[in-house]
């Protein structure tokens, strides 16, 4: 129990320091670019990839369980789009980003912790959290959001194409699903979600990475830490905002 | 000239430094001296503000940079280059790109005039050709060289240098000292070395700190060294049979 408050106090003076004023603004700015280059345009095959099935699965298992001939057809595409918006493609997509971007980050930032690359900058007198982190912290809670969007249309239509294609719900029906009961807060809601996802993914594996201490062994142990602290933040916080925003 | 008073600093339950005091003089190499694990590295690392004292000032130039918050201290660091033991070279950015980071920070340089500054930075060092390469494509002594060109960018007051010569051949390893005593003369800069190599501390040590179990044991120069009669320093300088019979011609 000491040990996660050790460990909650540590990361909220680490989140503190990233604010302090930046050596050079424009330099920040070129590092925000880059990064999100890096973290959405990097990553958006696998996200197209994940979404296509990730759709398929959803429409297909939805057509499988609404078998109670009461319950229209179409119903399957309000299903697969609901649950695509609200939970797959924020939750899912940024679940599966913990993983690339957050294992990417905490061993990029602890190995340059082990190989004095941190101390090199604190030396110059640059804020080595603020350089490193923050940039990626708000790359990623620019992009995300857009990568996310571009996963729920891939989601989308990879239910419509898997659901016509094996025939299980006519391409007529499930776009009338979709057009039907649309609440356009449930985009709203997933892009709360997803800003606070990003800033988990980002900032967590950072932290880990920041504070390893050792060599090659201790970068991996901080690159899965980051990767699974992430996770279980972004269900807990799923949860939290669930609760706090459509309970 | 750095000033370091009377600083202890303690990790846990272990006391690494305990009381130590030391004047590192400008235009000098001041060197640092001792066995693994005797404190050294720690030294430095306090004297650079990379470990905060427990106790003790630490004084640069007259200014007391242990007492200073992390802003107060960026006008000092932006005076301190420093060559750390594996180089620490940024892998992402190109020999250039390394040299020119702190001039990109903290100047309003424009692009042409940066590259001149590099391209002079690597002359100095004698590196040539490699400006577009990435630290990943060079030796371990050309890295060092780099590290060197971009310790001295931004023309600092301060050189500190960890371990130099660690995992070069002795050619390399004597290179590399020759331009760290170059520029120090040259620059009239104040230059600290940690180091346990015997060759660097009998060829360009003016000053030497030998540091034991935390505390300092000696001080003097590498003529000194040959007459003293300091038991734990001699155990450590003359612990190879060559530098025994050194000793023993001398």
């Amino acid at each position: 129990m000491s040990n996660t408050l050790y460990e909650v106090g540590r990361y909220s003076v680490f989140i503190k320091s990233l604010f302090y004023k930046p050596e050079k603004f424009s330099i920040y700015v070129r590092q925000v670019f880059r990064e999100m280059v890096n973290l959405g345009i990097g990553s958006l095959w696998l996200v197209a990839l994940t979404s296509a099935f990730m759709g398929a699965v959803i429409t297909i298992q939805s057509a499988y369980n609404l078998v109670n001939p009461m319950v229209p057809l179409w119903a399957v595409g309000v299903v697969a789009r609901d649950s695509i918006i609200i939970e797959f493609s924020p939750t899912i997509i940024m679940l599966v980003l913990a993983g690339k971007v957050g294992s990417n980050i905490a061993s990029e930032i602890g190995t340059m912790r082990v190989t004095e690359q941190i101390d090199a900058l604190e030396i110059m007198g640059i804020n080595s959290s603020g350089y490193l982190v923050l940039p990626k912290i708000i790359a990623a809670i620019i992009i995300c959001p857009v990568v996310v969007i571009v996963s729920m249309i891939i989601g989308i239509t990879g239910g419509w194409i898997a659901g016509d294609l094996s025939g299980v719900v006519p391409s007529a029906d499930y776009l009338k699903g979709l057009q039907n009961q649309f609440l356009p807060f449930n985009v709203t809601f997933a892009m709360i979600k997803t800003v606070v996802f990003a800033f988990i993914i980002t900032s967590v594996p950072a932290y880990h990475g920041y504070y390893t201490n050792g060599g090659a062994l201790e970068v991996g142990q901080s690159s899965t830490k980051g990767v699974v602290n992430s996770s279980i933040l972004i269900l807990i916080f799923d949860y939290i905002l669930t609760q706090l925003i459509l309970a | 000239m750095i000033e370091v008073d009377n600083i202890s600093k303690t990790f846990g339950d272990k006391q690494v430094l305990e009381g130590v005091s030391c004047v590192f003089e400008q235009g000098k190499i001041n060197l640092i001296i001792g066995g693994s694990g005797q404190g050294k590295t720690v030294l430095m690392k306090c004297v650079v503000g990379l470990f905060e004292v427990d106790k003790g000032r630490i004084l640069y130039d007259g200014r007391n940079f242990s007492e200073m918050s992390f802003g107060e201290r960026k006008p000092i660091r932006q005076e301190i280059g420093m060559l750390f033991q594996g180089g620490a070279l940024f892998d992402s950015l190109t020999v250039e790109q390394n040299v020119t980071f702190p001039l990109s920070m903290f100047t309003n340089m424009s692009a042409a005039e940066k590259r001149d500054r590099a391209n002079f930075c690597l002359q100095r060092v004698n590196l040539e050709n490699v400006n577009k390469l990435l630290p990943s494509a060079i030796s371990g002594g050309m890295k060092k060289r780099v590290a060197i060109a971009r310790a001295i960018a931004m023309n600092p007051k301060y050189l500190f240098c960890d371990e130099p010569n660690s995992g070069l051949d002795p050619k390399t390893s004597i290179l590399i000292d020759e331009l760290i005593k170059e520029i120090t003369e040259e620059y009239n800069i104040t230059t600290i070395i940690n180091t346990h190599d015997m060759n660097t501390v009998m060829s360009i040590g003016e000053k030497i700190i030998f540091i034991y179990k935390g505390k300092k044991y000696w001080e003097g120069s590498s003529d000194d060294i040959m007459r003293s009669t300091n038991q734990e320093l001699n155990d450590f300088v003359f612990a190879s049979r060559w530098m025994k019979a050194v000793k023993q011609h001398f």
